[in-house]
């Protein structure tokens, strides 16, 4: 087996899964403090997934999602995707906005740089927690944003991890408001070889 | 009664008449049908990546176009179909995000596509239709009975090739 992710030890899994609490800490509260409302969010999940099934985690290639994409440069390039379903993400856009809710049914470009702003924002308390830890200085790109089937969002990053393996290190946090049911999924996928600078820079290589 | 063989990424299938072959939300990745008209045979590959020689890891023969045509191929021809008679239609290979500065990472599913023309005129097997590019996903579906190519989208409606 080639892929180096499958040769993680429960050591290792623990420590990535502890940086994804603190960064998805991070996240939850801009999110919290920007709309007003208080947020839960579940404990990092760390899965290793064959990449054909990675889209399963957010309701199949099918499902109907907007995604926010940012690269992450530094000395451990990764991807950050934040994946909202559609009617989640619609709902987030009225609340940002300040309108009905269930007035939004399409975005204008307007609101899409709303969601953008949010993915920037996220991805940026996530990154601080990251390099805090890391003592690696991680930056975001300009956040893009797409809204679509869930495969295609998807297939941008897992076609990178594509070129070194046939499974997917995903780090993911779901997010839910806690009175209205609005649902986000954030992902942290490392390219390949980002990983080992990661484990590397927090004492766990091996 | 007609089956609905689902192909999962980096996944290739065949059948025959009167299944359907299809494939869900395909974004850079590149859907190639081929069909053979008079047995009513047909595959459908859903490939993220042209070419193995340039992967670290290739334990996936589906994931790539250059490997997983030639086995596509070979299991079409098992179940009656003739080489000289199978013609291939083509979508998929969108840039799904837009940056400003776009490197060779984003655009990916250009280089896909153009690495599936220049396979299959390799493997000398004739592109009649294709759908590719844009920033948009496709689910693909390939009618057994009668070789049609579904292509449905979000934002763009269907289309048949």
């Amino acid at each position: 087996m080639s892929d180096e992710i499958l040769k993680l030890s429960m050591l290792q899994l623990d420590a990535l899964r502890e940086i994804g609490n603190v960064g998805a800490g991070n996240s939850a509260t801009a999110l919290s403090q920007i709309i007003n409302r208080k947020i839960d969010m579940t404990v990092p999940k760390i899965a290793i997934l064959p990449l054909g099934e990675v889209p399963d985690v957010v309701g199949g290639p099918d499902a109907m999602v907007a995604g926010v994409y940012l690269r992450v440069f530094g000395p451990a390039p990764s991807s950050i995707l934040f994946l909202l379903p559609r009617d989640s993400a619609f709902y987030l856009v009225d609340m940002l906005m300040g309108r009905e809710q269930g007035h939004t049914t399409s975005l204008n470009s307007m609101d899409e740089s709303a969601l953008m702003e949010i993915g920037n924002i996220l991805a940026g308390a996530y990154l601080n927690a990251l390099s805090h830890f890391t003592s690696l200085t991680l930056l975001p790109s300009i956040p893009a944003l797409a809204m679509d089937m869930a495969g295609a969002i998807l297939s941008v990053i897992l076609i990178q991890l594509g070129q070194m393996g046939d499974h997917a290190l995903v780090i993911e946090t779901e997010f839910t408001t806690e009175s209205d049911g609005v649902k986000g999924h954030f992902f942290l996928i490392p390219d390949p070889g980002s990983l080992n600078t990661i484990l590397a820079a927090i004492g766990v290589k091996e | 009664m007609s089956e609905l063989i689902k192909v999962g990424m980096a996944d290739y299938k065949v059948g025959s008449n009167p299944s359907s072959l299809i494939s869900y939300g395909l974004g850079s990745c590149v859907g190639i049908a081929l069909y053979d008209t008079a047995a009513k045979i047909g595959g459908l590959a859903h490939i993220m990546l042209p070419d193995s020689t340039q992967a670290r890891s290739a334990e996936n023969p589906a994931k790539f176009a250059n490997t997983a045509l030639p086995l596509m191929l070979d299991e079409m021809i098992k179940l009656g179909a003739a080489k000289k008679r199978i013609l291939a239609k083509i979508a998929g290979g969108a840039q799904m995000f837009t940056f400003a500065n776009a490197t060779d990472v984003m655009r990916v599913g250009e280089r896909n596509t153009e690495a599936v023309r220049i396979l299959l005129k390799k493997m000398d097997i004739k592109i009649i239709a294709d759908d590719t590019g844009g920033n948009y996903g496709r689910t693909v579906v390939l009618h057994l009975d009668t070789g049609i190519y579904l292509i449905k989208t979000i934002a763009k409606g269907e289309k048949e090739l």
